[in-house]
């Protein structure tokens, strides 16, 4: 039954179509999950050439335990909740994009959580589509993090420098811890480097929401923000 | 002064010794001595014991074994904090960063000998010195309140034991009884402090002794926030708090601790429970260092060093130092630009430009909290404010929600980077 429903669920995307045939019963507007998508992309990449990022790629979700990634720093609540036996299932997905500090305590996912039922079920409708299992979908179209400010290559080529990184880094400190640990505001340990510079300038453009980040980025020079990426990057 | 040859002499071996003193100090490591272990002075040590790697003493003196966050304090107040949670030691700055910390009372300063001498009878030598004492309060600030009316009327304005007794006698008032505040007049530490205790104490009282009031009396016409207070306050405890500030008579307060009473512009009242948070002034130990220019210690921003002594770095609440307000976050803040300037003076570590930043959260009710914050830089006259924010009135709820829960995050933050 689960695989009807994903493939319908594919085939009506792949056509464009926004329909669900009678005998099937879709889980959700994927074109919809495919917006409500943009909260998530932050942190996790899906679709072709997906690679762990802050959060762990989530290709092929459907139906794996939880904390499953060798090559992934899960929280100790996911290893505990692994051992617990959750599985992401639509089910078990669902409760953890509701609230997922309730669901999985200690999770290091800074994500307040979606409380409307069909705004779970459109995401899960969308994040589906680049499962394996049940079926397979290699055309899957990518959905690499979409940049969300335009910089220039000279930007991004900027080799910081960690040392002026570390002092910088002691303004940050104060709220995100260097441990990594997240208590209501987001671990940036080892956070990409590239992503870090985006999100920051984002910030200082205004284009990211967050009064305070968007202050403390607003008066971060070019290379104050390299200085940083690097700093947190390499920290563990 | 004129510039002769036997000044000339003098200033210039002045600027030997001083350019030579990483040297000559060669013998034992530079010693650096922290005076205070709250948000500036922890931070401090604990910033200049990793950077330094060794290469510096650091030596902590701090009378408490426990130290009890200020910030966060009217959490406990209001029931959403137990006071364990607001309770931290000295422990892993010992054992994980090397710093020799030193539970006893910094009593006196000598400049030219570069000592401080405690309460138990030792001295302790300093390179540098960093002193982060926190306040004290004007004597006779408030007519018929002094230091010995702390148990009657608590300022609970240095948390722990003052704030477990405003709790106790907050919940033992009377059915319909009043509390009242005597609100301090600017500068004082944490300027939101005062207006969100009185929303923890509303909050506390609505569920214990709904018929209970609120008096506030203000030497101030406003105060931090004051908008998104009045609001919380209309929204959550219509009635129940009455804020009168300058303009209404709440500058001219007496109070008798044995009587109970509060007198309001000449109107005699009988309170249950009396808050007095006095006028403020820098911490008595630097008084005695005689580095205070009125009621507070100047410093230069770019360093945070006292401008009457270059050895000296003065960091939070006791500072003169220009815009910032006097808070945990701000003294956090100044104490790594300290602990940068001073380790570059003792070992030569690169020394970066001071960038200083703050944010005070105020709690007005279960999930409704609020935020002002601003960046600040260093100029030759002050620290100067750069950029600011604040939360605006009629947000959403679930935004007021995210601003709590970003204040809880910052707690754990701000207490890891002190602590460790």
């Amino acid at each position: 039954m689960r695989i009807a429903v994903a493939i319908m669920i594919l085939w009506a995307v792949l056509t464009g179509a926004a329909f669900a045939e009678e005998t099937a019963t879709a889980i959700g507007d994927p074109e919809r999950g495919q917006k409500m998508f943009k909260k998530c992309k932050s942190c996790h990449q899906l679709g072709e050439g997906a690679k762990h990022k802050v959060g762990p790629h989530l290709n092929g979700i459907f139906f794996r335990p939880a904390a499953t990634f060798d090559d992934f720093k899960y929280s100790k609540g996911m290893y505990a909740a692994r051992e617990a036996g959750l599985v992401w299932d639509i089910d078990g997905l669902s409760r953890f994009i509701e609230d997922p500090r309730k669901t999985v305590p200690g999770t290091k996912m800074s994500f307040h959580g979606l409380a409307k039922e069909k705004d779970r079920h459109d995401l899960l409708a969308f994040m589906r589509i680049y499962s394996d299992n049940p079926q397979n979908i290699p055309e899957a179209a990518p959905t690499a993090i979409k940049v969300e400010v335009e910089l220039s290559p000279e930007i991004l080529a900027i080799v910081g420098d960690p040392e002026y990184g570390e002092y910088l880094a002691t303004e940050c400190t104060t709220c995100h811890q260097s441990s990594g640990d997240f208590d209501g505001i987001p671990g940036i340990v080892g956070w990409p480097q590239d992503e870090f510079v985006i999100a920051m300038h984002a910030y200082k453009l205004k284009k990211r929401d967050h009064p305070v980040m968007q202050m403390m980025a607003g008066r971060l020079a070019d290379d104050e923000i390299a200085a940083l990426a690097a700093y947190f990057g390499d920290l563990n | 002064m004129t510039l002769n040859r036997r000044t000339f002499i003098r200033a210039g071996a002045a600027v030997a010794a001083s350019l030579s003193a990483p040297m000559v100090l060669g013998a034992g490591k530079p010693r650096v001595v922290v005076v205070g272990g709250g948000a500036g002075g922890a931070t401090a040590a604990r910033y200049i014991a990793k950077g330094a790697k060794g290469a510096i003493d650091v030596t902590l003196v701090e009378p408490s074994r426990t130290y009890y966050t200020c910030f966060f304090s009217n959490l406990y107040i209001g029931g959403f904090r137990d006071i364990g949670s607001i309770a931290h030691s000295y422990g892993k700055l010992a054992s994980d960063y090397g710093i020799n910390v030193v539970h006893d009372w910094a009593i006196g300063i000598d400049r030219d000998a570069h000592t401080v001498s405690l309460a138990g009878g030792d001295t302790l030598a300093y390179d540098r010195l960093i002193l982060s004492p926190g306040i004290d309060f004007v004597d006779g600030a408030v007519p018929g309140w002094d230091i010995t009316s702390q148990n009657k009327m608590p300022h609970a304005y240095k948390a722990g034991s003052q704030t477990e007794l405003l709790k106790a006698q907050i919940e033992a008032m009377p059915e319909g009884g009043t509390f009242a505040m005597v609100a301090p007049p600017n500068p004082y530490r944490c300027p939101p402090g005062p207006y969100e205790r009185v929303s923890m104490v509303a909050h506390l009282l609505k569920q214990k002794n709904p018929t209970a009031k609120i008096i506030v009396a203000d030497p101030k016409p406003k105060f931090s926030k004051m908008a998104l207070f009045q609001e919380g306050w209309a929204n959550h405890y219509d009635g129940m708090i009455d804020w009168i500030g300058s303009d209404f008579g709440g500058d001219a307060v007496e109070v008798n601790a044995d009587e109970m009473t509060v007198s309001i512009d000449g109107e005699v009242t009988k309170v249950d429970a009396c808050n007095v948070i006095p006028a403020m002034k820098a911490g008595k130990i630097c008084e005695m260092a005689g580095i205070t220019e009125g009621n507070w210690a100047p410093v230069n921003g770019h360093t945070m060093q006292s401008r009457i002594d270059e050895n000296i770095h003065v960091l939070g609440d006791a500072t003169n130092q220009g815009d910032m307000p006097k808070s945990g976050f701000s003294a956090n803040s100044q104490a790594k630009v300290a602990a940068m300037a001073v380790r570059g003076a003792l070992t030569g570590s690169k020394v970066f430009p001071a960038k200083f930043s703050n944010t005070c959260w105020s709690l007005i009710n279960t999930d409704d909290g609020v935020k002002v914050g601003a960046t600040y830089e260093a100029t030759d006259e002050k620290i100067a404010k750069v950029d600011g924010f604040i939360s605006q009135t009629g947000e959403s709820g679930e935004l007021r929600k995210q601003t709590y829960e970003e204040s809880v995050g910052w707690y754990a933050g701000i207490t890891s980077d002190m602590f460790g």
